[in-house]
């Protein structure tokens, strides 16, 4: 790549911060050149936190009907999967999942909602209610 | 602290190159990139990151800085810990002494991030060169400027669980022995990436892009898990960690210092072919970005051939490469 067409498309993405790019100058070195973001990177990135966002609303509708419990809400808002909660909770991939159930959720001991909290970066009182 | 921060195409190398120059060795991060032979490709169908397969374009991580390790004669210590606030006491104890810290973090979790980009992702580096109050100064090489990170933040990020977990891994040189780079050090470093992209094994190198493209003609066309496929390997290939165009221009770059350094001038015509190599990399991005986004159809076998004339060319490439340090 050259100098000259190094992509300066101010990727939302990248909130206003710039990546550094090797390209050729004049004379065929090539040097560190920062850039403002690529149209590409910016869709796919947008397209892969979408899929994130998109998850999140879907459990947050379901919490608010009954369906499944704030927990569920929390983990996708938090861009987590059960695997990923299990192992930053300490907890059994199982046992997260039947947290999951709202009749399980509301049953939970202080000292289990405390570990979700935790694990989570939110206070007790977020964890067990939807924004 | 009188430390200069330096803007990275790729946090591992931008931090080995910022911490090394910090010792008074002339480090670049494209030296440092290629010194340690970091140029890779790997397709782990086996690992899955969010539920898609692991494509990595360079090696796991930790290779560069411990790649440095032997051509520098340098002995590094790395330090992890069981418990955030033992890794915490040790971090501002080493700062107290006045050294800069390299630490490996979670993205997540680090509040400067732009939220778009806060995946979790476990394998980030930054150096630490000091503390004020509840703030600690962070030279994060992938910002074009040092930033400040509040200490339960940092906390936080350092001892994220899950993939690659950092465990509060902290590391900075203890001796280097050498401040030069030799040219027989170059030509190793060259001769092992080259017989690496050349693996006689169908997940690395060349061979592993085979059969990702072969996988990738198999994806049924009107499949929305076709679309995060596709639109994952080219955040595996230019948003995570550089990327595979990106890669290939900082390789690129080492190949110009390489001819310098060790005198062989072979290798400049080498340097302008990756280059041409990573235009047409960020090419197949391109296209398949677009079709992400829906501006042309989804053509799985269109982007598997493309990533065949990738495989094919990268071949003849680094068997010329080889060819040229022999």
């Amino acid at each position: 790549m050259d100098l000259d067409v190094v992509p300066q498309e101010g990727n939302a993405t990248l909130g206003g911060h710039c990546k550094l790019m090797y390209a050729r100058d004049a004379g065929g070195r090539l040097v560190g050149v920062p850039s403002r973001g690529w149209e590409a990177e910016e869709i796919v990135t947008s397209h892969a936190v979408d899929v994130l966002l998109a998850r999140a609303e879907a459990a947050r509708e379901r919490a608010a009907r009954g369906l499944a419990s704030p927990l569920e809400y929390w983990m996708h808002q938090r861009r987590m999967d059960v695997a990923l909660l299990s192992q930053t909770s300490g907890l059994w991939q199982w046992r997260v999942r039947r947290h999951l159930r709202p009749g399980r959720f509301a049953r939970l001991s202080p000292a289990l909602l405390a570990r979700y909290a935790q694990a989570l970066g939110l206070e007790v009182a977020q964890l067990k209610g939807l924004p | 602290m009188n430390f200069q921060h330096q803007h990275a195409a790729h946090c591992e190398s931008g931090v080995i190159a910022n911490l090394l120059r910090h010792h008074g060795v002339p480090m670049s991060e494209s030296l440092a990139f290629g010194l340690a032979g970091a140029l890779s490709f790997a397709y782990l169908p086996f690992v899955k990151v969010s539920g898609l397969p692991l494509i990595a374009y360079r090696m796991p991580p930790k290779a560069i800085i411990k790649g440095m390790i032997g051509p520098l004669q340098a002995r590094f210590r790395f330090e992890t810990f069981s418990a955030p606030a033992a890794g915490e006491r040790r971090l501002d104890e080493l700062l107290g002494q006045g050294r800069l810290v390299g630490v490996q973090t979670s993205v997540f979790w680090l509040p400067y991030f732009p939220p778009d980009m806060r995946f979790h992702f476990n394998a980030h580096n930054l150096l630490v060169y000091g503390r004020e109050g509840q703030d600690y100064l962070v030279s994060d090489p992938v910002f074009e400027t040092p930033m400040r990170c509040p200490a339960p933040d940092l906390s936080r990020a350092r001892f994220a669980r899950g993939m690659l977990a950092p465990k509060g891994l902290l590391y900075y040189p203890e001796s280097v022995g050498r401040k030069e780079i030799t040219p027989e050090a170059l030509r190793h470093a060259i001769r092992k990436a080259a017989g690496r992209m050349l693996a006689p094994l169908p997940i690395v190198g060349v061979r592993g892009m085979r059969t990702l493209a072969g996988r990738l003609a198999r994806l049924p066309r009107d499949d929305a898990g076709s679309l995060d496929f596709v639109g994952h390997m080219v955040r595996m290939q230019e948003e995570i960690g550089t990327g595979g165009a990106g890669f290939r221009f900082v390789y690129a770059a080492f190949l110009q210092e390489a001819a310098q350094i060790a005198a062989m001038p072979q290798l400049m015509p080498l340097s302008d072919r990756l280059t041409a190599i990573g235009d047409d990399w960020r090419r197949l991005a391109l296209a398949a970005a677009r079709m992400v986004k829906g501006r042309d159809a989804l053509d799985p076998p269109a982007l598997a051939r493309l990533l065949r004339a990738q495989a094919d060319a990268e071949e003849s490439f680094f068997r010329d490469l080889r060819a040229a340090v022999a």
